[in-house]
């Protein structure tokens, strides 16, 4: 159910399974970009608040999970349901060019952006073609 | 709590749509379910569940990063409709790998129980997700009847 790819690849590495992933589980819809700093992470998690978000890196890994928290009256039955879980998880797998321990995580109203700087050294520089 | 809008109930219906529709699809190229004339394809940009109590019918719309303000909501007998449009801005120095998230207009029309009354209705925006809630005629709700 969930799938794992690269953060920077246009290719989906496959899908993998673990225990815990078995549960069904909402694949929030993402953007991913890369500019001369950093790669941006945006996915789509409506219903998410601060308190239910889990953003985690390691080296290798992105995780992004999330439990939907919506306001409902007690009794309430569904008539129609194109969501039929809440909770949310994707993850992605890391490049070694970047900084893990400098990703910054935001939210609002449901969208959360995440920012994986570049290692310096792997930061585009402009170069400057001098014409003798 | 969550079980009861997100499909908890009647699990083994549910699981024989859902096989019904593998098949149907399989068939058809696209899955008759959910069966409604107004039921869109699975995917559809912005996902909606709906819930009922006696009391009232709750709509939920679940799109993050739209201005509440540019949702058109409105309701005409028990036909409800929602329309708007999500704009992305695209980050012009960047190249992008990806691009799953909705970007355009979008429009959904869900047909409620006879009994809403359309003159009652209320709207919020939290955390990405519309809720509308309608109030139900005093009159269709069940009584509870004493027995002398």
């Amino acid at each position: 159910m969930n799938a794992k790819q690269d953060v920077a690849s246009r290719e989906s590495t496959g899908v993998e399974k673990t225990a815990r992933e078995r549960a069904p589980v909402l694949i929030p819809a993402v953007d991913i970009f890369e500019d001369a700093q950093q790669i941006t992470v945006q996915a789509e998690m409506p219903g998410v608040s601060r308190d239910t978000l889990n953003v985690q890196a390691d080296r290798n890994e992105l995780l992004i999970e999330g439990d939907m928290q919506i306001e409902m009256p007690t009794g309430m039955a569904a008539l129609y349901a194109d969501l039929q879980t809440t909770k949310y998880r994707r993850t992605f797998v890391l490049s070694g060019e970047l900084e893990t321990e400098r990703i910054e995580a935001t939210l609002k109203d449901g969208l959360l952006t995440v920012r994986i700087p570049k290692l310096v050294a792997f930061r585009t520089r402009k170069i400057k073609v001098n014409v003798p | 709590m969550f079980e009861n809008l997100f499909g908890g109930f009647e699990t083994d219906l549910f699981d024989q749509f859902r096989r019904l529709e593998s098949e149907m699809g399989q068939l058809f190229g696209h899955s008759p379910w959910p069966s409604g004339i107004r039921a869109v394809q699975r995917g559809t940009f912005p996902p909606i569940n709906v819930g009922a109590t006696p009391e009232r019918v709750d709509v939920y719309l679940f799109a993050a990063g739209l201005d509440p303000k540019k949702i058109d909501v409105s309701i005409q007998q028990n036909l409800l409709s929602l329309s708007g449009s999500r704009k992305i801005e695209a980050n012009e120095n960047a190249e992008y790998y990806r691009r799953e998230r909705y970007d355009g207009d979008f429009r959904r029309v869900i047909t409620l129980p006879e009994d809403v009354d359309p003159e009652r209705v209320e709207a919020k925006y939290r955390d990405g997700v519309l809720q509308i809630s309608i109030k139900r005629r005093e009159a269709a709700r069940p009584r509870q009847i004493t027995v002398s």
